[in-house]
């Protein structure tokens, strides 16, 4: 999933004009398969959000009466409350799951948003002054990629405690650097136009520059970059989850609850592992598709 | 004057007869023609050296590899090992006859001096042992000096005085000091063997060991094996030949491993499966005492919450607490609920009537609710605690319930997980209001457990303090009878809930029922493979 | 191009040196130590141990004494845990482990993937191209963690074909699952990866001009196409090879493998600074040769990157 990643640096043909964004969003629209992960995306989005004012149950309540036997009691049922059934503490999953798609998709958007907050601004600044100054920047890129950044998170996790902010801000900042790569390249191409140039020209400040001229003509590839960054980070989260060092208790994820789902898959209790997998899944997909189809719709190549 | 003699088991008296082939000497049962043994161990163990070794599943291994002074039974008795009989005039001078017979791998003779090398080898600052610390809890005199590099470790109280006989001095009496050598510690080591590769003596080409089998190989995190050794005394009398133990860190993994018939044994079965395990598997799911006891540590120092120091807070929260709940719903492997420390099995100890044990849940969250409203808390006035775990299904799940059964006392836990290492350093800085702590005992005995909560115990993690329980604990190792000591301190813990008992372990394994004369009430989870065999279909 | 690659082989020195202080100051900033204990260890055995392993000295001599001891002697030095057993004897040990199924796994992403999505894009819109799409998306997000156990379930614990776990000495029957259980995921995101830009190739103007001067339709694809579709999976085999760094600790925790990747995590976890340390090398050191792996392969396939 990475790979599409790179192809956003296709864009750097793309041309520009003010009828892009018109245009592009009819390109999106007429994507069928961008359509439906936009549209299992909105319902997502919506189950996150709404989800616990039609729960019946809270995410870390436990229902007594179920403890003990939930793969009789604890079925999903529409008659007891639990549409999605409970996990092994007889807590209701769909509130879990509710709970779950709410921080996955955080951890998603906030990390991706930090990976290209910082990417870009990076990446435009090497790109922009270019010689020594981007050589050193991108020399250092090259040596952070080198890092096994699983192990970098783990030791950050161990090193500051688990906390959903050390999770936000360890894995955005080891995903900024493909980021920094796309923006450098982008920048360079940018650098020798007319607008930029007559910026210069009438003193500028580089920074201005940087931020009023190159940055905003960056947007169709952050966005695309973006979008396909989020599930990654999703990845990243649900593995973290499974060596045990996601949210705490009683603050749950997808990664949590199907690590917990498949801990029990064989106790009869499926629906547990089912249907947060199946929110997962869902979920990624969505931005799969999304992201596939901004690109496509971005990249005026016509297939 | 204590006087054990030579046992005169089962085991002896075949000694002469030989093994008739396929059938068991005593008991006449066919035995399988493949008497291999396979099991498997949730980690790697970190070391074989028996004096370097500080965990269970490397003492399993070694008490198979290596044979001490004594040895224990099916039933956690003392028989003896490479001793013959073992006796103290006063329990501060142990005199320990060894058997002549006995002898290394190498078929060189098993001698005191090999003992006393042992000994004075865990001491010793230059081996570095993690677990020197055991032998000042053994009181042998010089201990503690020896193990701070303040004296030579041929100070220590421990002498061979002839090839035969092995004598320790303690600095005080220690009427259990024999069960306490039953420990990996105390395994004799063959010096000429470490002398000579150093640290690459446990490596399966170099060790040399006395016990009923030997080491044949070791892939790391994967398998180890063994071999039965022809120069153990009584190898006429070991029957299963060869053991593996697989590494498997997933215990889901492992129990789908176990079914498709690749372990004949696997112990810790994931929470909450032994009923239908057992409802599967009648014949080879088991449920057995574990001196174990499973416990909130409550933080009496001053980075605690300040609300836990009012005695009506801590019982509150005790009683408040549902065992029956977490052991029937939760844990579902026929743990026992806790009302006290000292694991109900423990050999001699009479359990004082706790008062609360005899109550209702009912009566018990009656009372607890008054109490808390006395103390100035309720669901409008709410106590915040933090509550630490490492991590484990089972204690977050404990932890869990816990805490929703604590809510209606308008007590609000926020749960805090920590991986192993992270937690034993917050635990002993005291970071916490409760922690989730369990104590295993070392040896048979109440001491084991109630020593934790004396002032000056190491991990003692919530720095509970009274001085008539450090009293008592102190006179109870001169007393004839010291059950009466451990009753009174117990009854002392509950008065003031110095901690909040959860349960008492049980060990849950899965055994293959063509494996005979397991160990299931040794409490201490001690098991020699030497004394189990495998029958024919 | 050999100065290209000397360059980025000396340039991995001071990366490499840069990642051993980095790993040494976080390490030095976690909470606990390897040698805490349940059973409260006292000050003198801690004071015995720490001078055992050298962490009573002054932090830049320790830094000094173990890059010395791996330059001079390539000794990464002991393990803290596991004190029958050094760093290089535990990497002796795991590392051809994790090689092999490591190697196995990316043979079949890559060619099983690749296939996949090659025929998916030249059979475009027929039931083949539906197949393959549909696998690929359920394939590539589905966590290793849950396949695993799935696998034992269903060739183990019902068809009894293959065991649950083991390695010994990599014979073929404990290969197979974890080789599919790492694998599958970035087998499906080469296929689509692999699927996308094969049509974007066959609709491209150099190819149109070959269909019409009459070529056949397989000599387009074998030399034409091939070549320029495969350059977006060669870049996305960068990536691949870290995720399989990532995945091996899974495998190995699932399947007992014995790999290095369940020391990975566990040496971390158990404060085990000498096996962490010289794993974090082990794999930086890969990643970056595998990197610039990429980087010749890349091209050597496209003749417009000079360097």
């Amino acid at each position: 999933m990475r790979a599409t990643l790179t192809d956003a640096s296709a864009l750097a043909t793309a041309p520009r004009g003010r009828s892009l964004w018109g245009d592009a969003r009819r390109r999106f629209f007429r994507n069928r398969a961008a359509m439906v992960g936009l549209v299992a995306l909105v319902l997502i989005a919506a189950f996150a959000a709404i989800g616990p004012f039609v729960a019946p149950w809270g995410y870390e309540e436990i229902d007594w009466s179920v403890l003990g036997s939930i793969q009789t009691m604890g079925r999903p049922s529409v008659a007891t409350g639990h549409w999605f059934g409970t996990d092994a503490l007889g807590r209701d999953l769909f509130a879990r799951t509710v709970q779950g798609t709410q921080i996955s998709l955080m951890v998603g958007i906030v990390g991706a948003l930090i990976a290209v907050f910082v990417g870009t601004l990076y990446g435009a600044v090497a790109g922009y002054f270019g010689g020594r100054v981007d050589n050193v920047m991108m020399r250092i890129v090259d040596v952070l990629m080198s890092i096994p950044y699983m192990f970098v998170l783990i030791l950050l996790l161990v090193v500051f405690g688990r906390s959903i902010l050390m999770l936000f801000i360890g894995i955005g900042l080891i995903s900024w650097l493909e980021m920094a790569r796309i923006a450098r390249g982008q920048t360079l191409a940018l650098k020798g136009k007319e607008f930029v140039e007559a910026a210069v020209a009438t003193g500028v400040h580089p920074f201005r520059i940087i931020l009023r001229h190159i940055v905003p003509n960056l947007l169709g590839v952050i966005i695309v970059y973006a979008t396909l960054l989020v599930p990654s980070m999703i990845i990243y989260e649900s593995f973290i989850s499974f060596l045990g060092l996601g949210v705490q208790e009683p603050l749950t994820s997808w990664g949590a609850l199907i690590n917990d789902g498949s801990a029990e898959m064989r106790n009869g209790t499926i629906w547990q592992l089912l249907f947060p997998l199946g929110f997962f899944v869902v979920g990624l997909f969505a931005f799969f598709f999304i992201g596939d189809g901004l690109r496509d719709a971005l990249d005026p190549k016509d297939r | 004057m204590i006087r054990m003699t030579l046992l005169a088991s089962a085991a002896m008296l075949v000694a002469n007869v030989a093994l008739a082939a396929g059938t068991h000497p005593v008991t006449g049962e066919p035995l399988a023609d493949d008497q291999s043994f396979a099991y498997s161990l949730l980690d790697q163990f970190p070391t074989l050296d028996p004096q370097l070794n500080e965990e269970t599943s490397g003492s399993h291994i070694i008490s198979q590899l290596f044979e001490g002074l004594v040895r224990q039974d099916a039933d956690g008795n003392l028989i003896p090992g490479v001793a013959t009989e073992w006796s103290s005039p006063d329990n501060t001078v142990w005199t320990f006859k060894l058997r002549p017979e006995a002898k290394w791998s190498n078929g060189e003779p098993v001698t005191a001096k090999d003992f006393v090398y042992a000994v004075r080898r865990a001491a010793d600052p230059a081996t570095a042992s993690p677990y020197a610390w055991y032998i000042e809890l053994s009181s042998i005199t010089g201990g503690a000096d020896v193990v701070a590099g303040k004296a030579a470790p041929d100070t220590l109280g421990v002498e061979a005085v002839d090839d035969h006989t092995l004598k320790f001095t303690l600095t005080q009496p220690l009427p259990f000091f024999p069960a306490m050598t039953t420990y990996a510690t105390f395994s004799p080591v063959h010096q000429a063997t470490i002398e000579k590769f150093g640290a690459e003596w446990t490596k399966p080409e170099n060790m040399v060991s006395n016990g009923a089998y030997t080491l044949k190989e070791i892939a790391v995190n994967e398998y180890f094996k063994l071999v039965k050794n022809p120069e153990y005394w009584d190898a006429a009398n070991v029957i299963i030949t060869d053991i593996t133990g697989y590494i498997v860190n997933d215990r889901n993994q492992s129990l789908a491993r176990y079914e498709a018939g690749e372990f004949d044994m696997m112990d810790d079965l994931p929470a909450g499966t032994y009923p239908e395990l057992k409802a599967k598997y009648p014949d080879q799911t088991h449920s057995t005492p574990r001196l174990c006891s499973y416990y909130y540590a409550i933080n009496f120092t001053d980075s605690g919450n300040p609300a836990l120091k009012d005695v009506r807070v801590r019982k509150a929260l005790s009683y408040m607490l549902n065992r029956q709940v977490i052991v029937d719903q939760v844990l579902k492997g026929g743990q026992a609920p806790a009302f006290n420390f000292t694991h109900a099995a423990t050999a001699g100890f009479e359990m004082p009537t706790i008062d609360y044990s005899t109550w209702t849940q009912e009566e018990r969250m009656t009372k607890a609710k008054e109490l808390m409203a006395e103390a100035g808390f309720g669901p409008d006035k709410p106590l915040d605690l933090n509550l630490i775990y490492n991590t484990s299904d089972s204690h977050k799940a404990i932890a869990t319930v816990a805490a929703q059964m604590w809510k209606p006392l308008g007590v609000n836990v926020t749960l805090n997980n920590y991986e192993w290492q992270s937690y034993l350093e917050i635990r002993g800085a005291q970071n916490f209001d409760l922690a989730r702590s369990a104590w295993c005992g070392d040896y048979n005995e109440a001491s084991t457990f109630l020593d934790l909560l004396t002032t000056t115990h190491g991990s003692n993690d919530g720095k509970y303090s009274n001085a008539e329980v450090d009293e008592l604990m102190t006179a109870s190792r001169k007393m004839a009878n010291p059950n009466e000591a451990y009753t009174r301190v117990e009854q002392i813990l509950a008065d003031e809930m110095a901690i909040i008992p959860v349960y008492h372990y049980t060990q849950n394994f899965m055994l293959d029922p063509k494996i005979k004369n397991w160990p299931m009430n040794n409490v201490e989870n001690n098991w020699y493979i030497r004394d189990i065999y495998r029958v024919a279909n | 191009m050999t100065t290209f690659i000397l360059r980025r082989l000396l340039v991995a020195i001071p990366v490499l040196l840069l990642l051993i202080v980095a790993t040494f100051v976080l390490m030095y900033a976690a909470p606990g130590s390897p040698f805490a204990s349940e059973r409260g260890i006292t000050p003198f055995v801690l004071a015995n141990l720490e001078r055992e392993y050298g962490l009573d000295q002054p932090f830049i001599v320790q830094i000094w004494i173990y890059v010395t001891n791996i330059v001079t002697r390539f000794d990464f030095g002991p393990s803290f845990v596991y004190r029958d057993q050094d760093v290089n004897d535990l990497i002796a040990q795991g590392f051809p482990v994790t090689l092999v199924y490591g190697a196995w796994s990316f043979v079949v992403a890559v060619t099983v993937g690749g296939l996949l999505g090659i025929v998916a894009a030249i059979r475009q819109n027929t039931w083949l191209d539906y197949l393959a799409v549909g696998v690929s998306i359920g394939a590539q997000v589905l966590p290793n963690f849950v396949l695993a156990p799935i696998l034992v379930l269903i060739f183990t614990l019902w068809l009894g074909w293959l065991p649950g776990g083991g390695w010994q000495g990599g014979q073929w029957q404990y290969v197979v699952l974890p080789v599919i259980a790492l694998s599958t995921s970035f087998m499906a995101s080469i296929a689509r990866i692999a699927r996308a830009s094969m049509l974007e190739v066959l609709s491209s103007n150099f190819i149109r001009t070959a269909r019409a001067k009459g070529l056949p339709q397989h000599r387009i694809i074998l030399h034409h196409a091939l070549k320029p579709a495969l350059l977006p999976v060669i870049s996305y085999l960068g990536p691949a090879f870290v995720g399989m760094i990532t995945g091996s600790v899974v495998i190995d925790i699932y399947f007992s493998t014995g790999g290095i990747g369940q020391f990975f995590v566990a040496s971390a976890l158990n404060r085990d600074y000498g096996v962490m340390m010289g794993i974090t090398v082990l794999l930086g050191a890969l990643t970056i040769l595998f990197n610039l792996l990429v980087d010749v392969a890349y091209a050597w396939i496209d003749p417009k990157i000079r360097y």
